[in-house]
């Protein structure tokens, strides 16, 4: 263990919060009495069901799916019939509903026969590249982008597999939890995902505080023999688990802009799709169940519970305990990035990380913004080195360019202007809706184009119909021309022949 | 159950402007307990009036402006500003100078321009230069500081000079008012003496004037304890401190006799108070981390200019509100490399 780091700019210390779920040891959820999914996991093309309602599903049965290559199928998480396809609150961004398949559980949790292959490291590239694609595996850190395509770099040259086990974000503790209880499953799947891409070096990296992790892997690793293998424990502070801030604290390498990690030679994975891919390739197993962190003042009893995905958080949360009087806020994923859901009816996602209940006051409900005193604590927080309080003026004034030219696009929304700001101004809320109005614009000048251009494709066809056609009546005035002149002459034409 | 939702992050501030303001009030003490040492109640009689007439003014402003009162006099920043306007003026400064000059901070360079965080010009200079412009010789009348003259005024003298320009018997205004050691330098060197020579009048202490290198010393201490605190950034105070010690230094062993001792522009006049309390006014400063160097170091440089070829004997507030007008464009030109960007 390496005892020397890059540094990244800014970022913040936070209160962590991990000791009220992480001393507790895995629950596992029962099967919950529904199964909600939602053909949207993240953003983009919404997935096909495959299924009507009134069938019959099986544990593990596909059950929605996308031949685009940025996607991945859904598999039911336990048997049952499907009793809807209906429209219905999912848990994204926007508030917005969309399609969800709902299915009601029979409690027998009957499967389809999982395929296990033997041994992995004899099989064929291609085939374990197929098998994670089938296990419909999508990064597990939060973004949910499909594993598959990750691993599909490009022809890029690799020489790192980084494995994110770094959890920076506050009250969450379920990566900790996996690497306790599961290290040789993450172990594994590093094995299998250095062998898809062909790298020979491996960083499984994970936060200072999490020693007893960072000790149940090296055991394994010395065990199972992992030489490839190093385990990094980097410092804590936020928002080290960023992939971009990770592989910059590992490598001092800078991904370039619109670049990926791939520019720099390096794949990112984080420790639990390694654990869903070790499980998809040796058991045959798709992601249908992930560890979710069910914490906060507002839970009864905080702690890391094994759950289906597609499990209704209502359904967790009273499995914990139910909820306490402070249960007044509650967040899919973490603090400082979470999203704050309406309600909880709504399902785990396979990005679910996290479920995190607490009041108003510790969640900075109560903020009283004031006017910005360009203190510039938010330039020296942030980790890509922007200047929020210059993109919060063209934010608020609607200067769309001048953010632009300030790189608005390239800030990561991870919140430590705002956690520093001593104007509790909502920073980040600002430039999300700048980037929003911007999108917006650039959508309705791509489809204003597109009008242009049908308009004047249109305009182009009519004249060339009405070129057309006067060519046509030219034509036919001449050919008309040319056979009554032909008609005139035959009829004179003894009178022609005679005067010849 | 149904929930509020509310945008990322779900965080607790840690941190507030009126906080950063208390911050600052604290840290002025040891200096402003130093100038009331040497130089009497009257600096308290002028605290405690600016305080009022700034809080007067702001609350009249927010009324006229149509805004809350309660989270703006709360915010602690008028109070600031009242304070640094106070503590640079003269002890015995007339009511009616230091109550126009902190209703001139307050009322037009601050709110005229839109309140707190939208003032161009630091408002505690603004008002200063003000006065400085319309009363100068009010301005450059100082008290002696303690131990250089007899006379005592206590409360009540300075009471009934600052509200009634009534001297007590036997004292008449010359006594009282007195050259600061700044200007005593610069005039005496015009006059053909040379440093050496001018540092043997007795109000000369080791590194500045008598007093008020105390005062100095009190404001870097308060200034050092925002450091630890991390109320203000190191960069504006060191690139001011080193940028006029590089400039004084350099003239000063290019032509000893006719160049202070470097000290005497670390520790004299209002560098201290400039460099840690005036400077980092984070609403008029730079706020790049590199712009903030370059003001710092401009605003410094430029107090040797005005001090050395300048008609002030001072000249912190001029620096200051010069480079406050810079300051938009040194952030422009100094923007940091956003990360993923090439160099």
């Amino acid at each position: 263990m390496l005892g020397l780091f890059w540094e990244f700019h800014g970022g913040v210390r936070l209160n962590r919060h991990k000791e009220l779920s992480s001393e507790q040891p895995l629950a596992v959820a029962p099967i919950p009495k529904q199964l909600i999914y939602p053909l949207q996991q993240r953003g983009g093309r919404n997935a096909e069901p495959l299924v009507a309602v009134g069938d019959t599903v099986l544990k593990g049965q596909v059950i929605a799916q996308d031949s685009h290559p940025l996607s991945a199928p859904i598999h039911a998480a336990s048997s049952g019939v499907v009793t809807a396809i209906e429209s219905r609150a999912i848990p994204h961004p926007s508030g917005l509903d969309d399609v969800c398949i709902v299915i009601d559980t029979d409690g027998e949790d009957r499967a389809v026969r999982f395929r296990s292959l033997k041994d992995f490291r004899r099989s064929k590239v291609p085939t374990l590249r197929q098998r994670i694609q089938d296990a419909g595996i999508v990064g597990m850190g939060g973004a949910a982008f499909p594993t598959s395509a990750k691993l599909n770099t490009g022809g890029r040259a690799i020489d790192l597999l980084v494995l994110n086990g770094a959890e920076c974000e506050p009250y969450i503790t379920c990566d900790d939890c996996l690497l306790r209880s599961w290290p040789e499953r993450v172990l594994g799947g590093a094995a299998i995902l250095m062998r898809v891409i062909g790298v020979e070096r491996c960083i499984v990296a994970v936060e200072a505080d999490m020693p007893e992790a960072a000790k149940a892997l090296e055991a394994v690793r010395i065990r199972d023999g992992y030489e490839h293998v190093e385990i990094v424990k980097v410092p804590s502070k936020y928002p080290t688990g960023g992939e971009k801030q990770l592989i910059q604290v590992l490598t001092g390498r800078e991904v370039p802009v619109r670049g990926i990690p791939a520019d720099v030679g390096v794949v990112c994975q984080n420790v639990g799709t390694a654990a869903a891919v070790y499980a998809a390739v040796t058991e045959g197993k798709p992601l249908i169940e992930r560890i979710v962190t069910v914490t906060g003042p507002g839970i009864a009893q905080p702690q890391n519970v094994l759950a289906r995905i597609g499990t209704p958080i209502a359904e967790l949360t009273a499995f914990c305990g139910g909820y306490t009087p402070q249960a007044q806020r509650l967040v899919m994923g973490g603090p400082m990035m979470g999203l704050a859901l309406p309600s909880d009816e709504l399902p785990v996602i396979k990005s679910t990380n996290c479920i995190l209940v607490a009041d108003l006051a510790a969640m900075g409900g109560e903020k009283q913004p004031m006017p910005c005193i360009r203190c510039g604590a938010c330039a020296e927080a942030c980790p890509v080195n922007l200047v929020p309080q210059q993109l919060y003026w063209h934010s608020r004034t609607d200067q769309l360019k001048k953010a632009q030219n300030y790189n608005l696009f390239d800030c990561i929304e991870c919140g430590c202007c705002d956690y520093v700001c001593p104007s509790q101004i909502p920073l980040v809320q600002y430039f999300r809706a700048a980037k929003g109005r911007i999108l917006a614009k650039q959508g309705e000048q791509r489809k204003a184009e597109h009008a242009r251009l049908r308009f004047e494709a249109r305009q182009n066809r009519k004249e060339q119909e009405k070129r057309e056609k006067a060519e046509a009546m030219a034509r036919k005035k001449a050919a008309l021309e040319q056979a009554q002149a032909a008609a005139a002459a035959t009829a004179s034409a003894p009178t022609d022949k005679e005067q010849s | 159950m149904r929930f509020a939702v509310a945008a990322s992050p779900h965080v607790a501030p840690t941190n507030s402007v009126s906080r950063i303001m208390q911050q600052v009030l604290l840290a002025l003490i040891p200096g402003a307990f130093a100038m009331l040492w040497f130089f009497g109640a009257g600096i308290l009689i002028n605290a405690v009036l600016a305080v009022a007439t700034a809080l007067a003014a702001e609350a009249l402003a927010l009324t006229l402006r149509r805004r809350p009162l309660k989270p703006y006099l709360t915010d602690y920043s008028a109070v600031v500003t009242a304070l640094l306007l106070a503590l640079s003026l003269p002890a015995l400064s007339p009511w009616w100078m230091t109550v126009t000059g902190v209703a001139f901070a307050i009322l037009i360079a601050k709110h005229l321009y839109g309140g707190l965080g939208y003032n161009p010009f630091n408002p505690a200079m603004v008002g200063y230069v003000v006065l400085l412009i319309s009363f100068p010789k009010h301005m450059t009348s100082w008290l002696p500081p303690s131990g250089l003259s007899d006379v005592s005024l206590g409360l009540t003298g300075a009471w009934d000079i600052i509200f009634h320009g009534q001297y007590p018997a036997g004292v008449d205004a010359d006594a009282v008012a007195m050259a600061t050691p700044l200007d005593t330098m610069k005039t005496q060197l015009g006059m053909g003496r040379s440093v050496s020579d001018i540092w043997t009048d007795n109000r000369f202490g080791v590194l500045a004037g008598r007093g008020w290198q105390w005062a100095a010393l009190g404001y870097l201490a308060g200034g050092v304890w925002m450091l630890k605190r991390k109320v203000i950034d190191w960069r504006i105070p060191f690139g001011f401190l080193g940028g006029l010690l590089a400039i004084s230094l350099f003239f000063f062993l290019m032509d000893p006799a006719h160049h202070p001792y470097p000290t005497l522009h670390l520790f004299g006049g209002a560098t201290m108070l400039g460099a840690f309390f005036i400077a980092t006014d984070p609403v008029t400063a730079a706020t790049t981390v590199t712009g903030r160097l370059v003001y710092g170091a401009l605003i410094g440089m430029l107090v040797y200019i005005i001090r050395t070829w300048g008609g002030y004997p001072d000249g912190v507030a001029f620096s200051v509100l010069l480079m406050n007008v810079a300051a938009p464009m040194i952030n422009y030109y100094t923007r940091p490399r956003t990360y993923g960007h090439k160099p």
